[in-house]
Formats: structure tokens, C-alpha cells, sequence
């Protein structure tokens, strides 16, 4: 762009954008500054600061229980999907087979379709083969939900990959089996990364399709949300800051890696 | 390059997968929506009675016209936010253009409902923007309607998919060989024109893929509208839900959600379809 | 082997074995044919070039050879060994691929191990190895280094030093100097050729340019649309093309059309006797052949011819002439550099300078 004219455009915009920026941080703000408030979650201006609803919440054994939970079924929903997006992903890229479009777009629709669905036609599922409802079930819908994620990502991955160098891996002498572990599973190695931390935050956080899967143990996001329609307490401010300090520490692990591993372009995400 | 044993090796998997996990239950919930509900237990009563029900009673389509009266201000609402953030990033950012971008990324790992909670806290009676008003003393009593409200959906709503109408319109943005952007001004078109004839159109698969996606989940979103709806809010999902909950009528249920599932799927040939005819390569 | 439009004669270099056969090698995408059953031999120890436009089926065979797609039809044989029905793994074969193709996430050190770790080489005897095959390529100092570090010239010395350390028997060369620049591929050309005749390793080399062709090769098999257009030395290619095809592909030429008549060749403006039965003819005449003669001091084996002077190319240590013979028939003609020229002056060729040459 001319520089001339681009001088006085930004202004305008740059206000514009920072405002926009302002309104997605909002929010988060407001919420990591009243877990620190005495009075509440209400009123301005914030008042007293205290650590109360932080240690409150560290004695709530539900809410441990609820986090364990979590984690066991965002760890499980990793692994299967990791695996099962790697095969899709491969067999995407190189077989073809009557039928694949439709795999595909099978594939690929969870990742557009509201939860709701992906939720309710699973527990028809449940209630079809019997099986009763638990974190076994709630896994099983994570995993379903989120081989889209693997899937999409790894494939990018693939893409990328050079295909001359399996074939330089062939051609010097390995086998397919060999080139698979020594060639293309290191080179998608930030794909698989990517898409893990993406499937973990994404599992943890999941809470459309988990809502009717959901058997005795609860998840932590079910168990905010039980609290929520008792009522609001700072409690589920300071749980949501954690939430956001958290997540916010797996980006900048993520980026730092990404960084170190490539130093090149990293505008890759979804 | 690929024997057969490998080749049925990555496929056999994902494939048995997706006909037990997907094609299955979507084929499971499409036969229940045939069936019906007698005294509380559900028959295997074969009947269009529900997609009956869903056209001919008014609630329900009352119901699904505010869900897309919704669904559409939340897409218009992200997109006039999301657009000027990507174009100024794009374009006008220079050396804090990866900082900015991965700014905006931060937002979307933060968890839903702790989104949807913060905006709870804020828009309510007691919340804090009224608190902030009343400080100014630009108000005297609570506003009500900030919460518990259609208005309280579409903003928090916007407020999630934002950066998820952003992502491709950026990454659009982002391709488009700067070249062409000097040609233009080149050939005398000015920044407006130029935005017009040339980056507007490149940009548009970017902008329906955003808008196909935060339609879609806007439509299907139960859990803004338990949040902060109320019951002016309620969404057609809001149905669905109770429909497998208090209100048991699975059937009924499963034929709305199949209508859903279908909207969706025409939504995304739509997009495909749209996107074919302007893509440039 | 017999000769045919798709396969012509091909004599191998005096006294020597050939390594690898293939033998009517056909190969289809589809409905297009790709290599129309193309019978080559290679002989041990040579340098050979496939050398043809983008299309003409060169890497095709190449990628047949190596063992990364099937023959539609036919045979490829090694060493008296059906090759063709190995995988890739399985050949002695090895490929410097057209972008180097290196491992990025292995240090240049552990590219080049690659092919020995798979095939399980004593670790003692793999370091050995190595450093010798980095000596060979002069990269003893960037073993360490990863590949996104080196240059483009570099990262092909290593991509040949890992495909040389399984001291292959033929190695296969896919265009790897096409993304250096030209100063660093004159180099490389270079160094190639030496290398190449300290080792003995046969060498398929691909490329579409002729000229590095003509540097490099012992013999030159020129590929045009799935066949076999020509197989000879660089010599015998450029002074006895085969085709017109050839002729022009190879280094610049005049192509003259026209016809015998009673025991004279009729070209345009060209007139000289030659002993061969009437009908329609095509000669190439490469530009250097003709020179000009100022005072008629022309010989009886030679041909004169009068034309205008339209441009002048000026070319350092040589000019290149385009002249205006009448009628619209323009030769070009290359002299040692003299000056401007312009108008009408006389121009000679020798009569055996005019290679009949086929459609």
C-alpha cells in the first residue's frame, strides 16, 4: 500500500481494531479481577481485595474430584484421537477408495455441527447398545467430536511433508514400516503436538456434547455449571481465572516450542 | 507407492469408526424421530407425526425464527467485528502483526463457559456494567434487559465466535500476493477501490467459511441462552434439550435435531457451492 | 535389440558391460502414454544423460528406475537380475533427488548414515564410511549442521554423499543442479564429472539442458515425447543428428528444406551436388559451418551462397548473424568476432557440413 494513503487509514482502523480487542478481553478481565473482590460478583467499583474464594476454592474436594475427571478423559480423548486422526489423516492423503468423499465429509462434520447433535445422537446410541452412561461414555463423545480436530490438523501436516523424502527414505534402502517411524512421524511431529494441545484444551472445556453423556462422576466444566444454576459466587471466578492462567501457560508452551522447533512461519492453527 | 496392506491399514480403522460413531447414531436418531411417545415410554410406532408437529405448530416455529434471527445477528455482528481486526492486522500491523494475532488466538482457548459466566456476572441487575452506569451516574436503577434477553445471547455469542470468523478471513487476507494490491493502485484505483474490486472478493471464501461456521453453531447453541437467555432467550436447541430432558419426547427431539443436522448440511453445500464459484487460484 | 522409431541403433562405449537393460519399458497415466516401450542400455561405468523438454517421459523413466512406479509393460533388468519387481529398498540403486530431498530433522552426519542405519551397518564401520563419503563431497566441516543451515549447493553435496555412501550401483541424478544458480552449477558440473571418474560409479543423470548435457555425458539418450530420439556421444549427437528434432534441440542449427534434383540439393537459395536419389530433403547446418568468403577464395568441396546482413549478435568471442538469403530464407551464422557488418556479402559451407538429417 502506498504509504502516503495508508498513513491516515490506520488511524480509524487502528482504533476500530483496538476496540475489538477490547471487547474480547473484557470479559476476562473483569472476571480475574472480581475473584480478587470481598463484595461479590457484582457493583462497581471492585472493592477489597482478598484470597478467600481462592482458598475456598482449593478445600472443595468435588471440584478436585471433578478436575481429575477431566483430565482423565481429556488424556484418553488425546490418545484415541490422535491415533485414529493420524490413520484418517493418512488414509486421506494416500489411498482412494469408492466412498471417500463421504468419509470425509463424515469426518470432518463434527467440527461444524453444533454439539448438541454429535451429543444426542450418541446417547441414542448408548441407549441402543445398552451401555450406560458414565465417563466411559463421555470419552467415547469426546473422542468422536474431536478426531475432526486431529484429522484436519495432521492432515495439513501431511501436506507439508515432502513426499520425495519417503521416497529418499525408500530409496536408501528402508522399508515403508521403517520410513513411517524414521521419516513421516517425525516430520509431523508439530502437527501432533498442535492437535494434542488442541484436543486436551478443547476436551476439557467440552461441555455440549458431555451434557448428555454424562453419567454419576461429573466433568469440571459440568461441575461449574451444576454450581451456576444454584447461583453465583466469586468461587467460579477464581476456578475461571485458574482456568484462563492455565490455558493461557499451554499457549505459551505451544508457541515457544513451535518457535524453536521451526523459527519459520507459525501463522498455522486450526 | 503404498501396498495394499498399507493402504487398508490406515483406512480400515477411521472408516469402521466413523459408520459406528457417526453414521449409526445420526441413522439412530433419524429413527427415532419416526417413532412416538405413548403415557411416558416411547413406541416403535412408525409415523411422520413429528415433522408434522414441527410444521404446522406455531411455537416451534416461533422458536426456530428467533434462533435464526439470532444465529444472523451473531454472524453479522462477528463478521463486522472480526473483518476490520483481520484487515488492519493484515495490512497494517507491521512488526506486532504475530503478537497481535496470537493475542486474538488467546481468547478462543479460554473455556466457553467461562466466557459465557464473565458475561453473566456483567450484564446482570447487580452486574458489573450496571454498577458502572450507576457510578456514572448515567443511570439510576438496573437496566434490565442487558440480561435474560435475546440481546444478552447475540453478544455473548458474538463475543465466542469472533475470533472464529477472524481466523479465516485473516489467513484469506494474508494470501493475497501484495502485488496485486500495487497493481491495483497502479492502475489508479484508490485504497477504497482497491478494497472493493480486489481484496474483498479474494477474501470472500475466508468470510463464508467464518460465517457458515458461526452460523451454524449459533443456531445449535443451547447453552448461552441457559446462561444468559432467559426465557425471552430460549433457542430452538433450548427445545431439543428439554424435550430429552423434563419434557420427554425423544422422537420429537430427534426430529428436530434431525432438522438441525440437515439445515447444517444444506448450510455447508451452500457454502461449498458458493465458495467454488469465487475461488481464485 | 532391434531398431526401431521408438528404439534407435545405440552402440555402447567400446569395451565395456552393460549394467542395467531396460527393454521395451512402456508406461501409461491413464489414457496418456507416458514412455512408448523404450529399450535402453546402460553401460557399467558410464556417464549417461537422459536429456529432453519437460513432458518428454525422462523423469518418468528415471522414477521406474529407482522403483517408485511400475512399467506399464516391459523389463527392466540389472546385472542379470529382474529389477523392475524390487521395491525401492530392495535396489542397488540410489537417487539424488531434484530438490536434495534431505531429512530435515536429522543433522547433515545422520542424513547421510540414513541408509546404512536401516540396513543395520556396524556402527564402527558406519562412522568410517561416512567420513569418507563426506571428504568425497567436501563437507567434512558441516556434519553437524541440520539441512535448513546449509546452502543450496551445499545441501546437494550432501544429498549426493548419502546416496553414494551405499555405494550403489548406479546412481540416479534428477536434475539436482536445476536449483543453483549458474555460476554455482558450473561448478558443480564440475565437480560432478570428476567425481564421477574417480569412483566409476555409473551415473544417470536427467536434465533438459542440453548444454550441461553435452558437458557432462559420455553418451546422450534424448527423450522426445516417450521415445528415444537419439542415443550417441556428445560428439557424434552434435555432428551427426539423427533428426531435425535433434538438430535443433541440440546446440542452434539451420534447418534447410528442400529437394534433390538430379544429383543436386536445392535448399532455397543453396545449391550443391550430392549423390543421392531425388525427392524431399531436410539438412541441418550448424552456424559455425558457414563462414564468410569476401574474394571468392572458396573451395571445390564447398557451397557459396550470397545473403544481406540483417542482425548482428554480438557475443564476446564470436558473432552471431542473421542473413537474409532471398525469398524469405533466413540463416544464421556464427563468425569470430569482426566488427559491424552490414549489406550483401558472399557466405561458404562445405558440402559434408550439411547433415542430412529425417523429419
Amino acid at each position: 500500500m502506498k504509504a502516503s494513503s495508508a498513513m491516515r487509514r490506520p488511524r480509524l482502523l487502528g482504533l476500530y481494531a483496538a476496540f475489538v480487542f477490547a471487547f474480547i478481553y473484557l470479559p476476562i478481565v473483569v472476571l480475574v479481577l472480581y475473584s480478587f473482590n470481598r463484595d461479590g460478583v457484582g457493583g462497581f467499583p471492585p472493592g477489597h481485595f482478598t484470597l478467600r474464594w481462592y482458598t475456598q476454592l482449593f478445600a472443595d474436594s468435588s471440584i478436585w474430584d471433578s478436575l481429575l475427571n477431566s483430565l482423565m478423559v481429556a488424556a484418553a480423548s488425546v490418545a484415541l484421537s490422535l491415533a485414529l486422526g493420524l490413520l484418517a489423516a493418512l488414509a486421506l492423503d494416500r489411498t482412494d477408495f469408492p466412498g471417500k468423499t463421504l468419509f470425509r465429509r463424515l469426518v470432518l462434520l463434527p467440527l461444524i455441527l453444533p454439539g448438541i447433535i454429535t451429543g444426542l445422537s450418541l446417547l441414542m446410541f448408548a441407549v441402543f447398545a445398552g451401555v450406560q452412561l458414565s465417563l466411559l461414555t463421555v470419552f467415547l463423545g469426546h473422542a468422536t467430536a474431536l478426531v475432526s480436530v486431529a484429522t484436519t490438523e495432521l492432515f495439513a501436516g501431511l501436506q507439508k511433508l515432502d513426499r520425495a523424502q519417503e521416497e529418499a527414505s525408500l530409496d536408501l534402502g528402508a522399508t515403508p514400516w521403517q520410513t513411517f517411524w524414521r521419516i513421516t512421524l517425525p516430520n509431523l511431529k508439530l502437527s501432533l503436538i498442535a492437535a494434542g494441545l488442541l484436543i486436551f484444551t478443547l476436551s476439557m472445556d467440552e461441555i455440549a456434547v458431555t451434557f448428555f453423556l454424562i453419567g454419576r462422576d461429573n466433568t469440571l466444566p459440568l461441575e461449574i455449571w451444576a454450581r451456576l444454576r444454584r447461583g453465583i459466587t466469586p468461587e467460579i471466578n477464581a476456578i475461571s481465572a485458574l482456568i484462563l492462567v492455565v490455558s493461557v501457560g499451554l499457549i505459551v508452551i505451544w508457541y515457544h516450542l513451535r518457535a524453536r522447533s521451526l523459527g519459520g512461519r507459525s501463522q498455522e492453527f486450526l | 507407492m503404498y501396498s495394499r496392506a498399507y493402504k487398508s491399514l490406515v483406512s480400515i480403522p477411521p472408516i469402521a469408526w466413523v459408520g459406528v460413531l457417526l453414521l449409526l447414531p445420526y441413522a439412530l436418531m433419524f429413527v427415532h424421530s419416526l417413532w412416538a411417545v405413548r403415557e411416558g415410554v416411547i413406541v416403535h410406532q412408525w409415523n411422520w407425526e413429528n415433522y408434522k408437529t414441527l410444521f404446522t405448530n406455531s411455537l416451534y416455529a416461533k422458536v426456530l425464527f428467533r434462533t435464526m434471527r439470532i444465529a444472523a445477528s451473531v454472524t453479522l455482528c462477528s463478521i463486522l467485528l472480526g473483518y476490520p481486526l483481520a484487515y488492519y492486522l493484515a495490512f497494517h500491523a507491521g512488526a506486532r502483526k504475530e503478537l497481535l494475532y496470537q493475542l486474538v488466538i488467546v481468547p478462543l482457548w479460554v473455556s466457553y463457559l467461562v466466557r459465557g459466566y464473565a458475561w453473566k456476572t456483567i450484564l446482570g441487575s447487580d452486574g458489573v456494567l450496571n454498577g458502572f452506569l450507576q457510578y456514572l451516574h448515567l443511570t439510576h436503577e438496573p437496566v434490565g434487559f442487558f440480561l435474560y434477553s435475546p440481546f444478552a445471547v447475540v453478544l455473548m455469542l458474538t463475543h465466542i465466535y469472533t475470533p472464529f470468523v477472524f481466523l479465516p478471513i485473516y489467513a484469506a487476507l494474508e494470501h493475497i500476493p501484495r502485488p496485486l494490491l500495487e497493481a491495483s493502485q497502479d492502475l489508479g484505483a484508490g485504497s477504497v477501490q482497491t478494497f472493493w474490486r480486489v481484496i474483498l472478493p479474494l477474501s470472500m471464501p475466508g468470510l463464508l467459511a467464518g460465517a457458515t461456521f458461526a452460523f451454524v453453531l449459533s443456531l445449535g447453541d443451547f447453552l448461552a441462552p441457559l446462561l444468559v437467555g432467559g426465557p425471552s432467550g430460549t433457542m430452538i436447541a433450548n427445545v431439543v434439550q428439554s424435550l430429552f430432558g423434563a419434557a420427554f419426547d425423544w422422537p420429537l427431539g430427534a426430529a428436530i435435531s434431525v432438522g438441525i443436522l440437515v439445515i447444517t448440511i444444506s448450510l455447508l453445500f451452500l457454502g461449498e457451492l458458493l465458495e467454488k464459484r469465487w475461488a481464485f487460484k | 535389440m532391434s531398431a526401431s522409431p521408438a528404439n534407435p541403433p545405440q552402440e555402447l562405449p567400446a569395451g565395456s558391460a552393460a549394467l542395467l537393460e531396460a527393454r521395451k519399458v512402456a508406461k501409461r497415466f491413464g489414457a496418456v502414454e507416458v514412455l512408448k516401450e523404450i529399450s535402453l542400455n546402460i553401460a557399467s561405468g558410464e556417464f549417461l544423460t537422459l536429456l529432453g523438454e519437460s513432458g518428454s517421459g525422462k523423469t518418468t523413466l528415471l522414477r521406474l528406475i529407482a522403483g517408485f512406479d511400475e512399467p506399464s509393460s516391459g523389463e527392466i533388468w540389472m546385472s542379470g537380475e529382474r529389477l523392475d519387481l524390487l521395491p525401492p529398498y530392495k535396489r542397488r540403486v540410489n537417487t539424488v533427488f531434484q530438490n536434495y530431498a534431505l531429512f530435515p530433522h536429522l543433522s547433515a552426519r545422520d542424513n547421510v548414515a540414513y541408509g546404512l542405519r536401516v540396513k543395520n551397518v556396524p556402527a564402527n564401520e558406519i562412522s568410517g564410511r561416512i567420513g569418507d563419503a563426506l571428504r568425497m563431497v567436501k563437507m567434512q566441516d558441516f556434519a553437524g549442521y541440520r539441512p535448513s543451515k546449509l546452502s543450496g549447493g551445499q545441501q546437494q553435496r550432501i544429498a549426493l554423499a548419502r546416496a553414494l555412501v551405499n555405494r550403489p550401483q548406479l546412481l540416479l541424478l534428477d536434475e539436482p543442479l536445476s536449483a543453483l544458480d549458474a555460476n554455482l552449477r558450473k561448478q558443480m558440473q564440475s565437480e560432478l564429472k570428476s567425481l564421477q571418474r574417480e569412483i566409476g560409479v555409473t551415473f544417470l543423470f536427467v536434465t533438459h539442458d542440453q548444454e550441461e548435457a553435452m558437458a557432462l555425458s559420455d553418451r546422450i539418450a534424448l527423450l522426445r515425447d516417450g521415445a528415444l530420439e537419439q542415443v550417441a556421444s556428445p560428439r557424434e549427437i552434435y555432428a551427426h543428428p539423427s533428426t531435425a528434432y535433434t538438430a535443433e534441440f541440440i546446440g542452434q542449427t539451420n534447418l534447410l528444406r528442400g529437394e534433390i534434383r538430379g544429383s543436386m540439393v536445392r535448399c532455397g537459395a543453396l545449391r550443391w551436388p550430392l549423390e543421392q536419389a531425388d525427392g524431399p530433403v531436410i539438412f541441418s547446418l550448424r552456424p559455425e559451418a558457414i563462414r564468410i568468403c569476401p574474394d571468392g577464395g572458396r573451395q571445390t568441396s564447398e557451397a557459396a551462397f550470397r545473403a544481406t546482413v540483417r542482425q548482428q549478435f554480438y557475443g564476446g568471442s564470436s558473432e552471431l548473424l542473421e542473413v537474409d538469403c532471398g525469398s524469405g530464407q533466413t540463416l544464421r551464422v556464427r563468425i569470430p568476432t569482426r566488427g559491424p557488418l552490414t549489406g550483401e556479402h558472399d557466405f561458404v559451407f562445405s558440402f559434408c557440413d550439411a547433415i542430412r538429417v529425417q523429419e
